[in-house]
């Protein structure tokens, strides 16, 4: 198990999924990866896209949960799906930069990331959350 | 950990959790099973979390769980939960992500043993002008414009570009459109998703499935709706795709802040929820009400295409090939009724999530053809298993708010189906028992597979033996349509 990363959970119904990383930063990040593959996405190379996103919320868990809604909102959209994150996170904001690759196709669908027994908590690799995605 | 010794048994169908099971719940919990299937649901976390549910602020009678029940997040899927108004509360979560996520069924004239030769031209067919997959677009895209007025017309928007008739309204929950929906409290990017993706099917476990009706049980109610041994109907199970699930993102996000605000306390953030007379309630009911008249006409455009797939295949080969509506009827949705509390009529917001409106003989709002038998209540089964019809009682409208089960109800989490079924040999098993089947992913096929779900004849067995729905008809599927 490296210093950051992410792995599937069981869950009945839905899918859930536990992440681990050193800083906000890098679990927004191992989180939108793991949401990824969960989804099997088949990307493309080219072309990339570069896209700015900033998001607020209340808590570092509303932070994480609007960011990653906000990239099933741009792959649903705009059928992006981002590989590169260059982030500055606080517990109430992050400022993003990110580059995707067009998705050719998506294996499976998440309707939405949700806040059940949603808590990042410190741990000894810096921080893990486990993320319960509506199916 | 919740245990056998912590329910109180009321009959061989219905347990209770009394109120002074844990200190916060503020109303006791019901649940409808056999103890065989109350024993299955220990192994997950649907009863803690239908116990987490009875903290709602301003809870009326129980918190209802229904024997397809199963761990959701936050709010078990098969609960029902009613708050009174004016100051009981909404919980967005306690609806679902997927708002008027629901069972339409038609009924036809064609005989199986007719047309056995057509099925698979049909299944081709039905692919063909219902469109279905992940972020499926390709289907009914609509204008900004008119998406408002969809959000405010609902299936009846249909009518007038010959989408839909005056009988498929009259037989859809609430004629297919709720009052009090407004887009103006939808956010830009749930129309910029919903404007696309009208009229399709989506993924998941949404599928379109061409049955015959197996066994009679009910015959007047079954002539009532025009189900006849032998011959093939049609189910349609979707909801209000991208549209629904970013509306229900936006205010649980919202809804975060505003349950400090109002100093609710609860045990899990997704229970999350405002007072139905503040302004975020009222706001999201009114957002909520958009996304149901949305999927009410998904379903309607759907059907449409689902006629016309009959017609390009059957026209020349029968006599009639038209399908009837039979009803169409919601499983995730938040609705103002009036219900018998304490032997009092109460105005409450009826939470059913994974749980469908089962209402009684005589209910208002019903068309007259099943005002005598009760509504009809639609259960599909898992893949490749039978599917029920059955009818709303007056013990339902005692005893669970006008509420019955919607499903078989998961057992297996998907990577463990995934790890003991793979897709292409599911559809060859498939195949081989006479069932067609489009799927547009094979692994999430798999995911999907029966093995991963209670056994749908038990699951009605004990509605049926609690009396809270009575038994109609039974379905064998011969063609399924998935995402």
């Amino acid at each position: 198990m490296g210093e950051s990363g992410f792995e599937e959970r069981r869950h009945t119904a839905d899918w859930a999924l536990r992440v681990w990383a050193p800083d906000l930063n890098g679990i927004l990040e191992h989180a939108a990866r793991g949401m990824y593959s969960l989804m099997t996405i088949e990307r493309d190379v080219s072309p990339r896209a570069v896209r700015e996103v900033e998001i607020s919320a209340p808590d570092r868990e509303g932070v994480l949960v609007n960011f990653l809604s906000e990239l099933l909102f741009l792959l649903d959209q705009e059928g992006l799906v981002f590989d590169t994150f260059d982030l500055e996170a606080s517990p109430t904001h992050v400022s993003a930069r990110l580059e995707a690759v067009p998705a050719l196709s998506i294996g499976k669908e998440i309707k939405a990331v949700t806040y059940h027994k949603l808590a990042v908590v410190e741990s000894p690799q810096g921080l893990e959350v486990t993320l319960v995605f509506d199916v | 950990m919740i245990n056998l010794k912590d329910f109180r048994k009321i009959s061989d169908y219905e347990w209770e959790i009394p109120v002074t099971f844990r200190k916060d719940m503020r109303v006791p919990v019901r649940l409808f099973a056999t103890r065989r299937l109350l024993e299955a649901s220990l192994d997950d976390l649907s009863i803690e979390q239908a116990v987490n549910a009875a903290t709602l602020p301003g809870l009326v009678g129980h918190v209802v769980v229904m024997p397809d029940m199963h761990q959701g997040y936050g709010f078990p899927i098969g609960g029902v939960a009613a708050t009174a108004l004016p100051d009981g509360v909404i919980s967005p979560g306690a609806i679902g992500y997927d708002i008027n996520c629901g069972v339409r069924l038609m009924g036809s004239q064609v005989p199986l043993e007719a047309v056995e030769d057509s099925l698979a031209d049909l299944a081709t067919a039905l692919d063909h002008f219902c469109p279905s997959g992940v972020g499926s677009h390709g289907g009914y895209p609509v204008t900004d414009a008119e998406l408002d007025q969809v959000c405010r017309l609902g299936a009846a928007w249909g009518l007038k570009r010959g989408l839909a008739t005056e009988q498929d309204l009259r037989r859809t929950e609430e004629g297919g459109v709720l009052d009090g929906a407004d887009p103006g409290k939808v956010s830009a990017r749930a129309k910029a998703r919903g404007r696309p993706q009208l009229g399709t099917l989506g993924a998941g476990n949404h599928f379109i499935e061409v049955d015959v009706v197996d066994q009679i049980f009910d015959s007047a109610a079954a002539q009532a709706m025009g189900l006849q041994e032998g011959m093939l109907t049609l189910q349609i199970h979707c909801g209000s795709r991208g549209f629904g699930h970013q509306i229900c993102s936006d205010y649980v996000s919202q809804f975060q802040e505003a349950a400090r605000r109002y100093d609710i306390h609860l045990p899990d953030r997704e229970l999350v929820c405002a007072p139905l007379s503040s302004p975020e309630g009222k706001d999201y009911l009114a957002a909520m009400r958009a996304a149901a008249n949305y999927a009410f006409l998904n379903r309607q455009i759907l059907a449409h295409g689902a006629r016309q797939a009959f017609e390009s295949v059957l026209a020349g080969k029968v006599k009639n090939w038209h399908l009837h509506q039979i009803y169409d009827i919601a499983h995730n949705m938040g609705k103002v009724e009036t219900h018998q509390i304490d032997g009092q009529p109460r105005k409450v917001c009826v939470h059913r999530k994974g749980a469908t409106r089962a209402f009684g003989p005589g209910a208002p709002g019903l068309p007259a053809e099943y005002q005598a038998t009760g509504q009809p209540v639609l259960v599909p089964g898992s893949m490749g298993t039978a599917s029920w019809v059955l009818v709303g009682t007056q013990t339902s409208m005692e005893r669970s708010f006008g509420s019955t089960c919607h499903g078989a109800g998961r057992v297996l989490s998907r990577s463990q189906a995934k790890k003991e079924v793979r897709g292409d040999e599911l559809r060859k098993l498939l195949e081989k028992r006479g069932i067609r089947v489009r799927a547009g992913s094979l692994p999430g096929l798999a995911e999907e597979a029966p093995q991963a779900y209670k056994d749908v004849d038990e699951v009605v067995q004990t509605v049926s033996g609690a009396g809270i729905a009575r038994k109609v008809a039974r379905l064998r599927p011969v063609a399924v349509i998935k995402g």
